[in-house]
């Protein structure tokens, strides 16, 4: 993944990684480590919490917890890879596109998720993926990080 | 996450619990970067109507509740009603019905009647939050006073506060005792025997009467605005006297530990209760305490929106 990231963004540079919270904060991180390794590019990283911009606020129950948003620079005139652990409805992607227009007009903003479940219900497809998984609505994919969890899995729990 | 929801409306400080109030300073921690953006808004609130009602003059925290209301993206509308001749409950009562009528969400209500914010809150649907209510609370002041402490600190448990003056007639003192006893901070109170209510001891409060012995013993002191509007004469011979021996002076301040931190709910009666040159010198949180308070007032907003809602499951989001 990190270097199909580094061939689509070969030539560029403004190069900025943004995780979506939770787990795309290390998953975003640890691509840049690849990155470092392989190229010596210094990829500055950022953190986006999208909360605020869901378009479910209204119904669900008690006020989902507001996470660290941390953006590194001036987006304006950047590469963008927004980083997260699931694809599945987009709408998260929707909330995290609008966020980082509030932050300034990236360049070109490019997808990159650990694991594309399908299931979506919005005009949003990823640009990297690392594993693709057919599963049903009822169907829970959960990504587990070293970092967060004691483990690195990708665990699909079937519907009952 | 494990804290109970707020419910429907905020009263005091109180009511609430240790971890509800944790959750309302975690949730402001998140909202402080808000205000740092180039813009500086998000669609938390989108399409909720907000009704600030303040029976009682108000600069600060009206302006605070404001800016945090369009910083949610909330539709605002400002009602400033000085008049105090009308009965209050009838007052309250036909405003409640009028509101209601007009679909609004929440309302922010100041009001000189004490009680009168959980008057409102068991009258109306829409969530109410208290902005001050005569002498028995205002939580948002003491929640961004815990804020701006435990920015400060990086914990408010076994932390030293004082809060010193006039007490009797102070809302955010009585805030300030039930946020900082639940988090478990050691609170004394100093004042002129006049000006201090009777019974504080029994919450678990310790009482001074000189302001030195105070500073001396605390981390933090809070200093509390003479009220001159509440007061009927008689709890101060005079200003003069009372900055004798109550003031916060930088002589005293060169007496009390190095690091102690001063606050004040503002507006500063300066050379009054604090000197000009300790509320503007190195050793003062009061401009910190002001922005704290936008990202306290989002918090509160955005925690209690929507309702009183069950505690529900969150529905699996791009799992």
């Amino acid at each position: 993944m990190a270097t199909e990231i580094v061939e689509r963004c070969l030539g560029t540079d403004g190069l900025v990684m943004v995780g979506v919270q939770r787990r795309g904060v290390e998953l975003a991180h640890r691509l840049a480590v690849l990155i470092h390794r392989a190229k010596g590019w210094v990829v500055p990283l950022g953190k986006l919490d999208i909360t605020l911009y869901r378009d479910d606020l209204q119904s669900v129950g008690p006020r989902p917890v507001v996470g660290e948003t941390s953006l590194p620079r001036e987006l304006d005139g950047q590469t963008v890879v927004i980083v997260d652990d699931v694809l599945y409805t987009g709408r998260t992607i929707r909330a995290a596109l609008d966020e980082l227009a509030d932050f300034g007009r990236p360049r070109r903003i490019l997808l990159c998720v650990l694991v594309d479940r399908g299931g979506r219900e919005l005009p949003i497809q990823a640009d990297v993926v690392g594993l693709r998984v057919p599963t049903a609505p009822g169907d829970r994919v959960d990504v587990l990080v070293r970092e967060r969890d004691g483990e690195d899995a990708v665990n699909l729990v079937r519907a009952e | 996450m494990t804290a109970a929801p707020l419910g429907k409306d905020l009263v005091g400080l109180e009511e609430l619990s240790a971890s509800q109030i944790t959750l309302i300073l975690d949730t402001a921690e998140a909202f402080k970067e808000v205000s740092e953006r180039p813009i500086k808004k998000v669609p938390a609130l989108r399409g909720k109507t907000i009704v600030n009602l303040f029976f009682e003059a108000s600069t600060r925290t009206r302006i605070s509740f404001e800016f945090a209301e369009k910083r949610l993206s909330a539709d605002t509308v400002n009602v400033a009603t000085q008049s105090s001749s009308v009965s209050k409950g009838e007052t309250l009562v036909d405003t409640a019905r009028n509101l209601e009528a007009m679909r609004i969400d929440m309302v922010v209500i100041r009001h000189p009647a004490s009680g009168a914010a959980r008057f409102l809150g068991e009258r109306i649907r829409s969530n109410v939050i208290n902005a001050g209510d005569g002498k028995h609370e205002h939580p948002t002041q003491a929640l961004l006073d815990l804020l701006t402490l435990r920015d400060r600190f990086g914990r408010i448990e076994g932390l030293k506060v004082a809060i010193c003056g006039d007490v009797l007639h102070s809302r955010v003192a009585r805030s300030n005792i039930w946020g900082l006893l639940k988090l478990g901070a050691h609170v004394v109170v100093c004042g002129p025997p006049t000006l201090l209510p009777k019974g504080l001891e029994a919450l678990g409060v310790t009482v001074m009467h000189r302001i030195d012995e105070a500073m001396q013993w605390a981390d933090a002191i809070n200093v509390l605005r003479l009220q001159l509007e509440r007061m009927e004469s008689g709890f101060v011979p005079s200003l003069r006297e009372y900055n004798r021996i109550f003031g916060v002076t930088r002589e005293r301040l060169a007496r009390a530990k190095r690091d102690l931190v001063i606050m004040h709910p503002g507006p500063i009666n300066r050379g009054v209760e604090i000197d000009s040159d300790v509320a503007d010198g190195s050793q003062s949180l009061i401009l910190p305490q002001v922005t704290n308070g936008v990202a306290v007032r989002m918090a509160v907003l955005y925690l209690l929106a929507g309702g009183a809602p069950e505690w529900r499951n969150q529905p699996a989001d791009d799992r």
